[in-house]
């Protein structure tokens, strides 16, 4: 089983996605529960990869036996184990809350939602642990075609998203698919290791410069980095509620795992001017995304670009590339997960009574205090207020800034601080302090018992990440970061 | 020159127009799989060579220059499929699309979308 830790949460996950529609014939209950069970199995089983290479180890895992460079090759490192254990435990326990919207959105054909769901957890999994560029390609498009039909699966609006993430989601796959291509043509090996072994001979040709623009490009895309955001906003806002639990939360951590994979343990690219763009990019990302959030009186939209704005807190760090920033970005990526999914789950159970999903019309939290509680402290770690997590990744990040000495990204990182502070004041305000509305009041008093303890797993999650941050840093995420961060 | 390179460059820069310039969401497709297809037009390309056989070689010592490289038509393979399913997701999109609104112009797609959301906006 131990030999096996590589590949084993991506397996459960797809064993997941293939049970459920067989599980459904026996009902919708048994398959719901076979999907949470599947995904808290690949939880379980990334958080035991987690254990395995804490401290700084590496397993090499040959699938099908074919060794490397020849056969793909899947590699668990702290980096890998730790984005792959995030990434499969925010999904489990937002599947495990989304029972309810998902009864309310799809009735019957709810099974369907989590066998899809398990799709996309499928890919996002495999790109955390896959050595080989060409295979994070395949495992990008998996769970991408999957969020495709997510999205569309809403109400006539999502049809419009749904496409229009399709469209430009494919473009940017395509776009890396082509740099990719090109690194080919130059090196002619496709796994990670050999790649980094043989660019550094080839890096003065302009296919190398092409291959590396493409590749940010396309996975800059799949990140919804700004502007290249435009897909994610409507997406977002019009996907049914239980797809908006799980997608925002994890499906653009994956691909900002494989930009910094690529960036600083294949590419290396000391110089090539790309890092240096990339943390502008994101810093630009930070600001842009806050001044959206701010003018947006709906609250999924308000919610969609606030992600556009913490995705660029993430690149900001990968872009600057030292010690400090690697790390807050790395911590971001689980911070962020967290606190888009426990925010999108409480919005999710606020509209199965609210009247709208505009702000003026979300005013239940004062007759649901543990929905408006878990929002809060949300709210707060999206703010960065201590001890929750975001707090600490900012921080992190804020030390990079200084080290690498750009003032003017340190201003982007507070100022992004304080737009954050304004657009989630603005929705904790409208959710406790509202006006009443008649039809709420004649709601239920709280939501279901399934969303409330994943909304207080999510909380706990919150507030254990934060004060627990230095565990977490020293044994997985600062062996990593030391170790690819640039010399600048 | 190369000419077969400047058709795949060719081929991208038109799909990516189509995609950008077409308001209808067919023809957007249509121009999707235009540029989908000359990415793979370039991985074919880097794997011929003048001369070269096809890559089933006999047991014993085998000189590589003589055959065209397997690798990238496998990896295609792989990338039709990507293709093939997310066309299939579009094309199902773009029936319910038109289902729900007739047409398949961005526009009016568009302008439905924001009507039907507006009361909701306004009703408060």
């Amino acid at each position: 089983m131990g030999a096996h830790l590589p590949i084993l949460p991506t397996l459960l996950a797809l064993a997941g996605a293939l049970l459920v529609p067989i599980a459904a014939l026996a009902g919708r209950r048994a398959a719901e529960g076979v999907a949470v069970v599947a995904a808290g199995a690949a939880g379980l089983a990334a958080l035991a990869g987690v254990a395995e290479v804490a401290g700084g180890g590496v397993r090499r895992y040959a699938v099908a036996g074919w060794p490397a460079p020849w056969g793909i090759e899947l590699v668990l490192d702290p980096l890998s184990a730790f984005t792959s254990a995030a990434i499969a435990c925010v999904a489990a326990v937002a599947l495990a809350g989304a029972g309810p919207a998902a009864r309310a959105a799809f009735g019957g054909a709810a099974p369907r939602f989590y066998a899809l769901a398990l799709v996309v957890l499928t890919g996002l999994l495999g790109i955390t642990v896959s050595g080989d560029l060409f295979n994070v390609f395949v495992f990008l498009e998996i769970s991408s075609i999957a969020g495709y039909a997510l999205v569309a699966s809403g109400a006539a609006p999502a049809l419009a998203a749904g496409f229009r993430y399709l469209v430009l989601g494919t473009v940017g796959a395509s776009f890396y698919l082509l740099g990719v291509g090109l690194l080919y043509a130059l090196t002619g090996t496709l796994n990670m290791g050999d790649l980094a072994a043989r660019l550094p001979a080839v890096s003065a040709s302009p296919l190398f410069a092409g291959g590396v623009g493409f590749i940010v490009v396309g996975l800059a895309i799949k990140i919804a980095l700004f502007p290249l955001h435009g897909w994610l906003p409507d997406a977002y806002t019009h996907a049914p509620p239980p797809v908006a639990a799980l997608l925002p939360a994890v499906a653009t951590k994956a691909p900002a795992y494989a930009l910094a994979r690529t960036l600083l343990y294949v590419i290396r690219p000391d110089e090539l001017p790309v890092a240096t763009a990339l943390a502008w990019a994101g810093a630009g990302a930070v600001v842009a995304g806050g001044l959206f959030a701010l003018r947006q009186t709906d609250a999924r939209r308000l919610l969609a670009y606030s992600s556009v704005s913490q995705m660029g807190y993430i690149v900001l760090g990968v872009g600057l590339a030292n010690g400090a920033a690697l790390t807050g970005a790395y911590l971001h990526v689980l911070n962020h997960a967290v606190m888009k999914a426990s925010l999108f789950l409480a919005l999710g159970a606020l509209l199965l009574d609210a009247r709208g999903p505009s702000l003026s019309a979300l005013s239940l939290a004062s007759r649901r205090p543990l929905i408006g509680g878990c929002m809060v402290v949300a709210a707060l770690s999206m703010v960065g207020v201590p001890p929750a997590a975001g707090f600490f990744s900012k921080w992190y990040l804020l030390q990079g800034a200084i080290e690498a000495g750009q003032p003017v990204l340190v201003a982007a990182i507070l100022l992004g601080s304080l737009l954050a502070a304004v657009y989630m004041y603005r929705l904790t305000e409208a959710v406790w302090f509202g006006p009443e509305d008649a039809r709420a009041a004649g709601g239920r008093a709280e939501a279901a018992p399934a969303v409330l303890a994943a909304l207080l797993v999510l909380a706990v999650a919150t507030l254990g990440v934060g004060l627990g941050n230095a565990v977490i840093v020293d044994r997985l995420l600062a062996p990593a970061a030391t170790a690819t961060a640039t010399a600048r | 020159m190369n000419w077969p390179y400047a058709a795949v460059v060719v081929l991208l820069v038109l799909g990516l127009y189509t995609i950008i310039a077409q308001r209808n969401l067919l023809k957007k497709l249509v121009g999707l799989t235009i540029f989908q297809t000359a990415v793979m037009l370039f991985f074919l390309l880097s794997s011929a060579k003048r001369q070269g056989a096809l890559p089933i070689v006999p047991s014993g010592p085998v000189d590589p220059a003589a055959y065209m490289n397997p690798l990238p038509h496998a990896l295609m393979l792989t990338a039709i499929v990507v293709m093939v399913a997310s066309t299939g997701v579009a094309l199902a999109i773009l029936i319910r699309l038109y289902a729900a609104y007739g047409s398949l112009e961005e526009d009016v797609i568009a302008e439905r979308v924001l009507a039907e959301s507006r009361p909701l906006d306004t009703a408060e």
